[in-house]
């Protein structure tokens, strides 16, 4: 403590306090803790919050029964059609996303790699994923509404796949880049096709890694509303079948999102309470699977 | 990726040899696959220029109706035939101006917490718990915000700034369109600060983690304490990463549409004077006012703020991309 580092002429080492410096290690310290709690505190607020206000709306009546067509009512209604609504868009967003973002992230690891193509294709792909989904809203609505004259269901679905797509194939294709080559080289030593060992072995050996990206990609897309506010709009009856004003390629769709977005303006009591059952319908069901895969394909993962 | 399996990729490699013989006969299995995988990832930049040509095209009859007036002036009133966005985007900004001052600092902090400071299986715990953030819709962000945030904003926090000298400050003190300060722009900046903060952590944490493990040691060898390796050799050798981090942040709070357009009230014709009064964004007037709109001007005129706000979040998503790979290179981790 006592003697000075020797150092370059001119150079002029001051001594500090000890005390000072470890007065400012303890602040930095207690700031990231500070930090660490709020981050916290606050996911812990959301999910509170959510659970205390929503518990009160669940019920039977909740589940099994369709929407108010009369807003002052005050109880024996649910949102059962728009639990099914959100469950067919979200499916029908499902069918298209997983599929093509799949293999254009098997293209990207498999094929593309570094040629200049998949370079592009990849940096678009990141580009992608930070469109607001608001504007990926719009444009389905310009190119599958706008032009038919009415809102659908399958637009909404639409919309969500475009939106689903790039994170669906980013995911794969970082998923399959950490199967190692002597995988590949050994299925094609066998006298495999590449396409047998792509999908058989390599895919086969990364299957928990690409469930739970699926998965995530299409709970992330569940519980999106601006992409279906001018798509798959709201609707108080049950979807029937898939056409006509009230099928799903037909008119708008029952949906969770769009209707707590319009319950939330109302000044109704009731129909709050209802948008926040929904709310902890959709958190218990983003939560939950987030926690489920996490726990059942991550442990023991090796790549 | 070794050199010696590069060839997996290139043509002519081995799956040209493959014996065709156990599919009997059949040879065209390999090329068909490459072509539909190829399609599929083609799909993603076709998707993405049909999103460009789309928003032009159907914002082509506001551009040319009403030229710069969107850009230059104030009042958004349809029924008069008024299209300005000047307020929406002031409201823009302003709301992630907020955003960003209050979440920067929080991840910040807390990725040094994650990296440096605790146990890597708590940071696990502590790290997935502030990701979840980013799971949680953005409606019930919104939902939670007009509850809990607004009320504290309303009669908490802005009666206290006000009663202190900050309260006379201009872009404090409430302007003609002031609704108590619940309803805010302010307000709206808070709920986005924690939407982004899981993303601003996440880029934050993986350029700390580049820092060699080297490089910290000789700074303790030294006789540094943690916070003096965390400014003055982590921070520094990262910082161009968490610029980076920030871009990705600001990104996102940018085009944040339904929490923002639960909070931030509907003025679409007055600019705001403080940040404590309402406003909107680009994002809730078009959430706001799209589906309504039935004259053609006015929904091509809401395309065009779309297609505004689609080529401000694309530039950031661009810059940030670009920046983070370049530190990449010059740090040679991964980020």
């Amino acid at each position: 403590m006592s003697s000075i580092a020797p150092s370059a002429p001119g150079v002029v080492m001051r001594r500090r306090s000890s005390v000072r410096r470890k007065a400012a290690d303890l602040v930095i310290k207690v700031l990231s803790w500070v930090g660490a709690v709020i981050g916290i505190a606050v996911m812990g607020l959301m999910v509170w919050e959510v659970v205390v206000r929503g518990a009160a709306a669940l019920n039977w009546d909740f589940f099994t029964k369709s929407m108010p067509q009369d807003f002052t009512v005050t109880s024996g209604y649910g949102m059962a059609n728009a639990i099914v609504g959100t469950l067919v868009i979200t499916f029908f967003a499902a069918l298209i996303g997983i599929p093509v973002g799949f293999l254009g992230g098997v293209y990207l690891a498999e094929f593309g790699r570094n040629g200049r193509v998949a370079t592009s294709v990849r940096g678009i792909a990141n580009v992608v994923m930070g469109v607001p989904s608001i504007i990926v809203g719009v444009f389905a609505y310009a190119i599958l509404v706008k032009p038919f004259g009415h809102y659908s269901g399958i637009a909404g679905s639409v919309a969500l796949a475009f939106i689903m797509l790039p994170v669906m194939a980013r995911t794969t294709e970082d998923i399959l880049n950490l199967v190692p080559n002597e995988l590949r080289e050994s299925g094609l030593a066998m006298g495999a096709p590449r396409w047998r060992v792509t999908l058989g072995v390599v895919c086969r050996a990364a299957r928990g890694g690409l469930i739970t990206g699926a998965t995530l990609a299409v709970v992330r897309v569940a519980g999106e509303t601006a992409p279906l506010l001018f798509t798959a709009l709201a609707s108080p009856y049950w979807l029937s079948g898939l056409f006509g004003p009230s099928g799903f390629f037909g008119g708008p769709t029952a949906n969770l999102t769009k209707t707590m977005w319009d319950y939330m303006q109302s000044p109704y009591d009731y129909l709050i309470q209802l948008a926040w059952g929904a709310a902890l319908v959709i958190i218990i069901a983003v939560l939950g699977m987030n926690i489920l895969v996490r726990l059942v394909f991550q442990r023991g993962q090796k790549w | 990726m070794s050199t010696q399996t590069e060839y997996l990729a290139g043509p002519g490699g081995p799956r040209d040899a493959a014996p065709p013989a156990s599919r009997g006969g059949f040879q065209f299995g390999d090329p068909i696959f490459r072509v539909i995988a190829t399609a599929c990832g083609l799909a993603v930049a076709v998707a993405m220029v049909g999103l460009t040509v789309v928003l032009i095209v159907n914002s082509w009859p506001a551009i040319t109706a009403l030229g710069t007036k969107v850009l230059t002036t104030v009042e958004w009133s349809p029924g008069q035939g008024k299209y300005g966005a000047l307020t929406a985007l002031a409201g823009t900004f302003l709301s992630t101006l907020v955003a960003m001052v209050i979440a920067v600092p929080l991840a910040l902090v807390v990725a040094l917490l994650l990296v440096e400071l605790v146990h890597p299986k708590v940071a696990r715990v502590i790290g997935t718990t502030i990701e979840m953030l980013a799971a949680i819709p953005s409606i019930i962000f919104g939902m939670v915000g007009i509850f809990v945030v607004v009320p504290f904003v309303q009669d908490k926090l802005y009666p206290w700034i006000l009663n202190t000298p900050l309260g006379d400050l201009p872009g404090i003190r409430p302007g003609p369109t002031n609704v108590g300060g619940g309803v805010s722009i302010f307000s709206a900046g808070i709920v986005l600060a924690f939407m982004i903060l899981p993303f601003i952590t996440a880029v934050s944490r993986d350029v700390l983690s580049m820092v060699p493990q080297v490089t910290k040691e000789a700074g303790y060898g030294m006789g540094s304490t943690t916070s003096e390796v965390l400014g003055k050799i982590s921070l520094r050798y990262a910082n161009s990463g968490i610029v980076g981090a920030m871009f990705i942040g600001l990104g996102r709070a940018i085009g944040e549409t339904m929490a923002v357009a639960f909070l931030i009230g509907s003025v679409y014709d007055k600019l705001p004077h403080s940040l404590f009064d309402p406003g909107v964004s680009i994002a809730s007037l078009i959430a706001n006012t799209f589906a309504e709109a039935t004259d053609k001007i006015q929904k091509s005129a809401l395309i065009e703020l779309g297609l505004i706000l689609f080529v401000i979040t694309v530039f950031f998503q661009i810059l940030a991309q670009m920046w983070l790979r370049r530190v990449q290179k010059t740090t040679g981790g991964r980020a």
